[in-house]
């Protein structure tokens, strides 16, 4: 994986701009501590420097051994030799840094890597530039171009400028370097040193940097901050402060790289303001005096001032409209009510808080949001804030008989019939209200007809519909369908984890003549519903651009359908994967029939459990438990781990979860593709569906689950084992209550670590089912890593799942562990389960047994599904339509 | 047709279809189990040590046998032959005291290949290529040899440049269409390579198309000197290889995810030649024909390669059969990359710009 392009640190200057910190340390010239190692010989304490450098997050290090008295190539030829044998050090790039070409050229042939050369420049004129730059090029380096040219150093905006733009030239059109390979050094000197010349030259180096990053396309800009500051030596306070406040706006104006240790600097907001604004004066050479008043300061914040300040609560200082929109941004409910209660007295009326500083404080939100800024469960968090300062409202607002304001539009939310999953759908509705919309939530499980029943009584401005399970696709093309019949025009908005794009475009668009649009996620939610409610032709022109690309998806989906070729299912069975079943000794279980687990220990569950969907939920996306560490999304994952942890430990004080499961194992044989199970009186058949794909090549079979048991002709007895595991209703109970208290965060934070701990159960039940209850595995021993890697013996498939996509196997399944009775979990109408935080499937346990997805089916197997099921192919089609590799609206001929 | 014609016809080819190498030129010398005085011929009876292994030798002194090979492989359907010319560098030629001929071996071993890709165009009218092997050597140049000195080395990249520019002298001379910089397990050898192959450019004036293949060491997915196989596309990208690839030392199954990864990042066509599976026991490659075929026609099918080929243990059989498991599939097309500064130390670093 390529590491993300921006800091360790958590500085907010450097924070999710792209922006590199090349570490400083393992150079002669900066640092007097590794220059002493250095001329000490002392390679191995030097190699620490490196190390550690890279350890406090240097993406890049820059290697220097400009020192008269050294060697200065030997001691970089042997320097990066060593770094090549320390993979924690060489896993950087480097950047090899001496003002002397032969030192470079000599580092050039020691690193097998990509790396920077530091630097070349046009100090000796074309000849000798274009000639490092040539060999730069052969040996695949990118390149530091210092702005520098035969006439000397550049100090103004516009020399730098067009030396930077003269050597742009001549290395892209006449060397052939590529222009991401380019890197700017437009010069860093002193500023405030008393000499008037010198003011203007921390504005002419930003001026510069944004004119490079403009006008001279796919180039990079760097500088060597140190040089800045110099007349300040001694007081490293202001020093940082100093750089700080020129890296925040020279990164603005295009910086991308620095040789600097971002991660000690301060965070520009937390500079205190009369430091930050004298310095700024002098960087930007604002006023004559800048110097003089800096230094007037200077003495007073000597001593680290500018470190954190912010931990205290110092914002408590602040007037009232301030601190709302303080504890919006930073979702702080301790203090709300208190100061909501402020508000309406000094403001007079409710309605004016709500509408002045509560909504100047979504809008920051909104906009941080939007720019990447904040993550969802933050956002989550403001909008439990606003929340709660209006439900503190509403009483006042009530008695002055007004709303809660004008918004931004109405949408009408809802899981579709038979479908009980919310997750994403809440977390759309908060994150819609955080942007001033008003959300009717209808919740799960709500009919077509009370959709548009509420959508005309609300007088709504759009509809968005939700659903995880695949029979919901095909509620959604029933919804549109009513839509359309009953004269709707109102957008459709479509999201869910199975919908999908092309799903949204084939199927559900062509139902209605409104507007259909798919939400991939939440952040776009926001987006999409601004454009298709405003009044402008903004709207009209979205619409008829998701028009057209939905067409065109519409079109390629034809053209590709049903260009591979699918087999029979006589042939597809003829090429059923024929294990050798002679010798062959199923695995006994350890009991027939079902026995039922209630109240199971929460903290052996809470230790399975795999992290990285719960992170997903909150479109938090990396791998667990370096997402906490990532730069860019772990200020948000790691107070959400924070939380979930804290909550976890609420439930289990609390009780509030009960996972309880049912297990059963029978004797079962299989008759063609169905699998017949016979126990005490009781029988049942399972039924498989079968890949009827044309694999290009011999070898490969075309699977159903049927082919993992033995054949009834083979007079063996095979097992078949089935489950179902919950975390229990008590979880919806909890969730609803925090709703009711406006806590939505909460909420879903609650039914994502349901869905969490149910997955983890059913991991964790599979193991005992290999280990004791089943026992073909007793001695596996594997870390939970492993285990969410399904490197195991046996399958567990779930209905709904590729291997087997009908979702009504669930009846039969039900059935048989009488799964409602024991357990109280229960099947809609769609075959979801209630709760939804319920997991349910069947256990094979040949060492063949492996997933698969059974793919496109054709009208064959469906007829003789439906013949083996009871079901008219009607009822089959509806269930398996995302299956079907043809048409059934078209007729068979057509199809053939 | 001269050199760039060729190589046009090449790149035509290549987007067209699936191009197939062929397999391995140790193998079907081993099967041949020639003598000591097999590998003197006439010419070399007096020499002063034994010879016998040195198999790329046999261009001068078996040519036969070597023809005879490169046509094994072209009837069983190979679009590209690789040169017998894997160890003929002076560094490694150095262990028979032959590094006087190191230009002679590159240049017959081109010839026998460019003579059984000529007669086949004569006989059949199927035009095949000729690639230049440049192995890895026998040394490192990021390795230490001396566990109690890391920075200590025994060879260096100047030392490596000349011998492979030595090397691609006599395969140009020879009528090569390709350079292959193969089994590259440290990325610092490749770049020695690649800077010898683009000095030679300039020196004769024209390009060859440059084919890069690194090897994965071991199921961690790196290169012996440790980088993973994003970071190693990115220090040689800049040689704008017509391809870059993997090849050896794991089997097919093994390979795939890292040939996937290279099928995303790589901005040329990708190959892959890997071994006829694991090694067994005895050293023995055991996977058949149809194994082999069945694992690269999938990656075909998925899109995942645009050549592919045999290593170690593969013969005209499994080349046989990996052309008709590929014959049908679509070409992987090149993607758009985004353009960025695209930097490595042992693990990838991208600046966006």
């Amino acid at each position: 994986m390529t590491r993300s392009a921006s800091p360790n640190s958590a500085s907010t200057n450097t924070a999710s701009t792209g922006f590199i910190n090349i570490g400083e340390r393992t150079n002669v010239t900066g640092s007097a501590r590794f220059r002493k190692l250095i001329e000490e010989d002392d390679y191995e304490a030097a190699l620490e420097v490196a190390r550690q450098q890279v350890e406090n997050g240097a993406q890049i290090i820059d290697v220097n051994m400009d020192e008269g008295l050294l060697d200065s190539k030997a001691a970089m030829v042997r320097f990066l030799n060593l770094i090549a044998g320390e993979p924690d050090i060489a896993r950087v790039p480097i950047m090899i840094d001496s003002s002397k070409w032969e030192v470079i050229e000599a580092g050039l042939k020691c690193v097998q890597g990509k790396p920077i050369v530091n630097s070349i420049s046009l100090k000796e004129g074309e000849a000798p530039f274009l000639a490092q730059a040539r060999l730069v090029k052969r040996h695949g380096a990118a390149v530091v171009v210092m702005a520098f040219d035969e006439a000397g150093q550049a100090e103004t905006a516009e020399r730098k400028f067009e030396i930077c733009r003269r050597a742009y030239n001549l290395l892209v059109d006449q060397v052939g370097l590529a222009p991401e390979d380019i890197i700017f050094d437009p010069n860093i000197f002193a500023v405030a040193t008393g000499i008037e010349e010198h003011n203007d030259y921390a504005r002419a180096f930003i001026e510069a940097a944004r004119r490079i990053r403009s006008e001279l396309k796919g180039a990079s800009v760097s500088g060597g901050l140190s040089n800045l500051s110099f007349s300040f030596r001694g007081n490293n306070a202001v020093r940082e402060s100093m750089h700080a406040c020129f890296l925040y706006h020279a990164i603005q104006a295009g910086l991308n790289m620095s040789i600097v240790n971002a991660g000690a600097l301060p965070v520009y907001e937390d500079i205190p303001e009369d430091l930050r604004e004298r310095i700024e004066d002098v960087l930007f050479n604002r006023r004559e005096d800048a110097t003089d008043r800096l230094l007037e300061v200077a003495e007073g914040h000597r001593g680290g001032g500018a470190k954190k300040a912010i931990e205290d609560k110092a914002w408590r200082e602040k007037p009232v409209r301030e601190r709302l929109v303080h504890a919006l941004v930073h979702g702080i409910t301790e203090f709300i009510e208190d100061d909501t209660e402020e508000a309406r007295v000094a403001l007079g009326k409710p309605l004016l808080v709500i509408e002045g500083p509560m909504m100047d404080g979504m809008n920051v939100v909104g906009d941080l949001f939007g720019a990447g800024k904040m993550f969802l469960p933050q956002v989550v968090k403001s909008a439990r804030v606003m929340k709660r300062a209006v439900a503190y409202l509403n009483p006042f607002l009530e008695a002055e008989k007004v709303g809660a304001g004008s918004s931004a539009g109405k949408i009408l939310m809802a899981t579709v019939k038979g479908d009980v999953h919310d997750i994403g759908k809440n977390i759309v509705g908060v994150v819609l209200q955080c942007n001033n919309y008003e959300v009717i939530d209808l919740g799960v499980m709500v009919s077509a007809a009370k959709i548009l029943d509420e959508a005309r009584k609300h007088n709504v401005d759009a509809i968005g519909l939700s659903g995880l399970i695949t029979p919901s696709l095909d509620e959604m093309c029933y919804v549109a369908s009513e839509m359309k019949r009953e004269k709707f025009d109102l957008p459709l908005l479509i999201g869910g984890a199975t919908t999908s794009k092309v799903h949204t475009a084939v199927k559900i668009a062509p139902n209605y003549d409104g507007p259909v649009v798919y939400v991939t996620d939440a952040s776009r939610a926001v987006g999409v519903s601004s454009t298709l409610l405003s009044k402008t032709a903004k709207k009209a022109a979205y619409v008829e651009d998701v028009a057209e690309d939905y067409a065109r998806i519409r079109a390629g989906y034809a053209r590709n359908d049903g260009r591979r070729e699918r087999l029979s299912i006589a042939e597809a069975r003829a090429g059923r994967l024929g294990l050798e079943w002679q010798g062959y000794e199923p695995p006994v279980p350890s009991f027939l029939g079902t026995r039922t687990f209630t109240d199971y220990d929460l903290g052996e569950l809470i230790a399975c459990i795999d992290w990285k969907p719960f992170f997903e939920a909150w479109d938090l996306h990396g791998r667990f438990p370096e997402i906490l560490d990532d730069p860019k999304v772990g200020e948000a994952a790691r107070p959400l781990y924070d939380d979930a942890l804290e909550m976890l430990e609420e439930i289990k004080a609390g009780g509030w979860l009960k996972p309880s499961a049912v297990v059963g194992f029978w004797p079962a044989t299989t008759v063609g593709d169905d699998i017949k199970i016979s126990h005490e009186g009781v029988s049942t058949t399972l039924h498989t569906l079968r890949q009827q794909i044309a694999h290009s090549r011999e070898g490969r079979a075309n699977l159903a689950l049927a082919d993992f048991i033995t054949p009834a002709e083979t007079g063996i007895t095979d097992y078949i084992g089935s489950f179902v595991v919950t975390a229990g209703p008590e979880i919806e109970r909890h969730a609803v209550e925090y709703e009711k208290a406006h806590d939505d965060y909460r909420a879903i934070l609650l039914k994502a670590l349901g869905d969490r701990i149910v997955e983890a159960f059913a991991e964790r039940m599979h193991e005992r089912v290999r280990k004791e209850f089943w026992g073909y595995a007793p001695s596996e021993d594997l870390p939970n890593k492993a285990l969410i890697a399904e490197e195991y013996r046996g399958i567990r498939p779930a209905p709904g799942y590729p291997a087997c996509p009908d979702h009504t196997e669930k009846r039969a399944l039900f059935a048989l562990l009488d799964a409602e009775a024991e357990i109280r979990v229960k099947l809609t109408e769609n075959c979801a389960m209630w709760p939804a935080s319920s997991v349910s499937g069947t256990y094979f346990s040949h060492p063949e047994a492996r997933y698969f997805g059974v793919g496109r089916i054709d009208r064959d197997q469906v007829e003789d599904y439906a013949r083996r099921k009871g079901m008219t192919i009607v009822e089959v089609e509806r269930w398996l339509a995302p299956n079907l590799a043809y048409d059934p609206n078209l007729s068979t001929d057509a199809a053939a | 047709m001269d050199r760039s014609e060729r190589i046009a016809a090449l790149e035509s080819e290549a987007r067209r279809r699936i191009l197939v190498m062929d397999g391995a030129m140790g193998t079907m010398i081993q099967a041949r189990k020639l003598s000591e005085y097999d590998f003197r011929g006439d010419r070399f009876v007096a020499h002063g040590q034994d010879l016998i292994g040195d198999n790329d030798l046999l261009s001068l002194t078996q040519p036969e046998v070597i023809r005879e090979i490169h046509q094994g492989f072209l009837d069983a359907g190979a679009d590209i032959i690789c040169t017998n010319t894997f160890n003929a560098t002076r560094i490694s030629q150095g262990d028979y005291a032959l590094e006087g001929t190191v230009y002679e071996i590159n240049y017959e071993g081109a010839l026998r290949a460019r003579e059984a890709v000529d007669a086949l165009f004569e006989d059949e009218g199927r035009r095949a290529f000729v690639a230049g092997s440049l192995g890895p050597t026998n040394r490192t140049a990021s390795i230490s040899p001396d566990v109690n000195d890391a920075g200590k080395r025994n060879t260096s990249f100047d030392e490596l440049r000349e011998a492979y520019l030595e090397a691609g002298r006599g395969l140009a001379k020879g009528g090569a269409d390709i350079l292959l910089v193969e089994t590259i397990f440290d990325t610092l050898n490749a770049k020695a390579a690649l800077f010898a192959i683009d000095e030679l450019f300039e020196e004769i004036g024209e390009r060859l198309a440059v084919m890069i293949s690194g090897t994965i060491t071991d199921l961690s997915g790196r290169t012996l000197s440790g980088q993973t196989t994003e970071a190693f596309w990115n220090s040689v990208r800049h040689a704008k290889p017509f391809s870059v690839g993997l090849n050896c030392s794991l089997g097919a199954k093994e390979l795939r995810p890292y040939v996937s990864e290279l099928s995303r990042i790589a901005d040329c066509y990708v190959s892959a030649y890997p071994n006829a599976g694991l090694p067994n026991a005895f050293g023995g490659y055991d996977e058949t024909p149809t194994e082999t075929a069945t694992h690269l026609g999938e990656w075909a099918e998925s899109g995942l390669v645009n050549i592919v080929g045999g290593c170690c243990g593969t013969t005209p059989a499994h080349i046989a059969a990996l052309a008709q498991g590929v014959s049908g599939a679509i070409p992987r097309e090149i993607p758009a990359i985004s353009s960025g500064m695209r930097l490595s130390g042992l693990e990838p670093f991208e600046v966006q710009v």
